[in-house]
């Protein structure tokens, strides 16, 4: 399978991308919000996957997961100048922390119950961990964060438990999530569009240089 | 030479950003990613020369003050560089005419006699080479690859081409910074440009367009539309919360 | 089905001294593009001092399922490592 195949399978809507790209950046807190959640969920799920009995995805996210966490260290600078600063600047920081918290939890799927291939996957080592044991080292390592920011927690029912040491958490909305893999996300036609526009305006150009090469290759032989 | 470095600030802030812009909407993704370090490099290269107009100019404005806090007029880079990104043929035309000339001016600023310019210059070089080895590969390829790779770079080439000549152009304040040393008239380079060019030109197959016409005016503040909109959206952070640091 | 543009390995060299190491693929419509892709994808942060391009259909490689064959007979061979004789502490390290 080529590049190619696999970027024909995306702009068709065959294959599957993180559901929380469907979800907007309104304001600049996004833009560090979106690196400490979203790439610090990625990494408790990539972190896991550096052991993935699969060769050549356990290497390649041994890199990624240096890029992530830069991204996460970078997210939470924002938040923490943010949180740190004017009233509008913690005003920000708390809008995107309440929209992108939600969304940050379905990045690890629906619980163990409801997933299609989850006990697959896991039966062969290809995943390490569970959604929901995932889920809960997210919430256990972001709860402090926020509250360090001096943030509000946008579940208002989560609470340590002392004897397990975790915290409790609700469950977000799932059908929300299942919607949003059906495509009604709030920007999942916009994100498409934008990613077919990138790909056929480019055509052009990539058939330019490799006509080029061509060329080059037959005068050299 | 707050005037001077205003220019040289400028020029990569605009281009910078207008190269920004195409972060992840570009034909492929090597070239996303080497797109936005060129971007990156040239903002790097703003924060050093507006951080120097700011401390020559002594009134605690530094750069990101002087970046984000002025008006269009106030601006005083090519026009070259605030001109629309369009197709992606047109991105890295405007690129490679931008390139070749920074490439030199560069490479005579690391001889000026004012220090603080050869320095920032000397580090600015070594990235203005790789850019311009880059997008020099890129139009001879595009030229010469299939005939539509040729039509996008040549009409490119024509429509960019009067703003070409803007680079070359001497006034009072180049004047003056030949005087001192610390800046060679930028009309010396000419001869220079204008050898690689056909060069490189002759090797992806696109003419040299005859006409010599000059749009100017970038370099004393006087602007096309397009950079009050870049600047509107560049600058909409920093100017509705004036008093929040980031 | 659109045309890809060849896949090619990359290879870098960290420090003066050490071979280099494979880090990685990309796409690139020929040797040269690939260096230059190569130097934006893989060494943005400091990683690189030399890169070596390889086309990926030009590399031969063991097959996986001759694994057994190819790798065991070497894994019980003890004496081929330096560490099988034993050199009394007296003569300093060796």
């Amino acid at each position: 399978m080529s590049r190619a195949d696999l970027i024909d399978d995306l702009l068709a809507g065959r294959a599957k991308y993180s559901s929380i790209f469907n979800y907007p950046t309104l304001n600049w807190a996004d833009i560090g919000a979106v690196g400490w959640l979203v790439d610090g969920a990625a990494i408790v799920n990539q972190v896991a996957l550096q052991r993935t009995s699969y060769g050549p995805y356990a290497r390649a996210m041994v890199r990624i997961c240096k890029e992530e966490s830069f991204h996460a260290r970078q997210g939470y600078d924002i938040m923490m100048k943010m949180s740190f600063g004017t009233e509008a600047q913690k005003a920000m920081a708390q809008d995107a922390l309440n929209r992108l918290w939600w969304p940050a939890l379905m990045m690890f799927g629906p619980p163990e119950a409801e997933s299609v291939h989850s006990a697959q996957s896991m039966a062969w080592k290809i995943k390490i961990m569970s959604n929901d044991e995932g889920r809960q080292k997210f919430v256990d390592q972001t709860i402090p964060q926020i509250e360090y920011l001096g943030l509000d927690i946008p579940d208002k029912e989560a609470k340590l438990n002392k004897k397990t040491g975790h915290y409790e958490y609700s469950d977000p909305d799932w059908s929300e999530f299942f919607d949003v893999l059906k495509g009604n996300g709030p920007c999942n036609v916009d994100r498409m569009a934008a990613r077919n526009k990138a790909h056929d305006d480019g055509a052009w150009f990539r058939e330019g240089l490799l006509a080029h090469a061509e060329k080059q290759q037959i005068a050299a032989e | 030479m707050f005037e001077f470095l205003l220019r040289m600030g400028d020029n990569t802030l605009v281009l910078g950003h207008r190269v920004s812009e195409w972060c992840g909407h570009s034909p492929v993704l090597e070239e996303d990613i080497a797109l936005a370090n060129i971007s990156l490099d040239l903002i790097g290269q703003t924060r050093m020369w507006l951080g120097l107009a700011g401390e020559i100019e002594g009134k605690g404005r530094d750069a990101d003050a002087l970046a984000f806090r002025r008006d269009a007029w106030d601006f005083h880079n090519l026009l070259i560089c605030e001109r629309p990104n369009r197709d992606y043929g047109h991105t890295l035309m405007r690129q490679f005419l931008f390139d070749l000339w920074h490439h030199e001016r560069l490479a005579d600023l690391c001889l000026s006699e004012e220090g603080r310019v050869a320095e920032i210059a000397a580090k600015c070089v070594k990235e203005a080479d790789y850019h311009l080895e880059r997008s020099k590969d890129l139009i001879v390829r595009l030229g010469d690859g299939t005939s539509e790779s040729h039509e996008k770079m040549q009409a490119a080439l024509e429509a960019l081409w009067p703003y070409v000549g803007e680079m070359f152009t001497d006034d009072e304040v180049d004047t003056a910074m030949k005087e001192v040393g610390i800046a060679p008239l930028p009309s010396r380079q000419r001869p220079r440009y204008d050898a690689a060019l056909n060069a490189i030109l002759s090797k992806a197959t696109l003419a040299r367009p005859e006409s010599d016409f000059t749009h100017r005016g970038g370099r004393y503040g006087t602007h096309t539309e397009d950079l009050g909109h870049m600047l509107a959206q560049m600058q909409f952070l920093q100017r509705a919360y004036p008093d929040a640091r980031w | 089905m659109a045309k890809d543009w060849p896949l090619w390995e990359i290879f870098i060299r960290g420090q003066y001294g050490l071979s280099h190491r494979h880090v990685g693929s990309l796409h690139a419509p020929d040797a040269e593009m690939a260096v230059l892709n190569a130097r934006d994808v893989y060494t943005r942060r400091n990683e690189g001092m030399s890169i070596w391009v390889v086309k990926s259909a030009d590399i031969t490689a063991t097959a996986p399922d001759r694994k057994g064959p190819m790798f065991d007979p070497s894994n019980d061979k003890t004496y081929r490592h330096p560490t099988f004789f034993d050199i009394p502490d007296e003569v300093g390290s060796m």
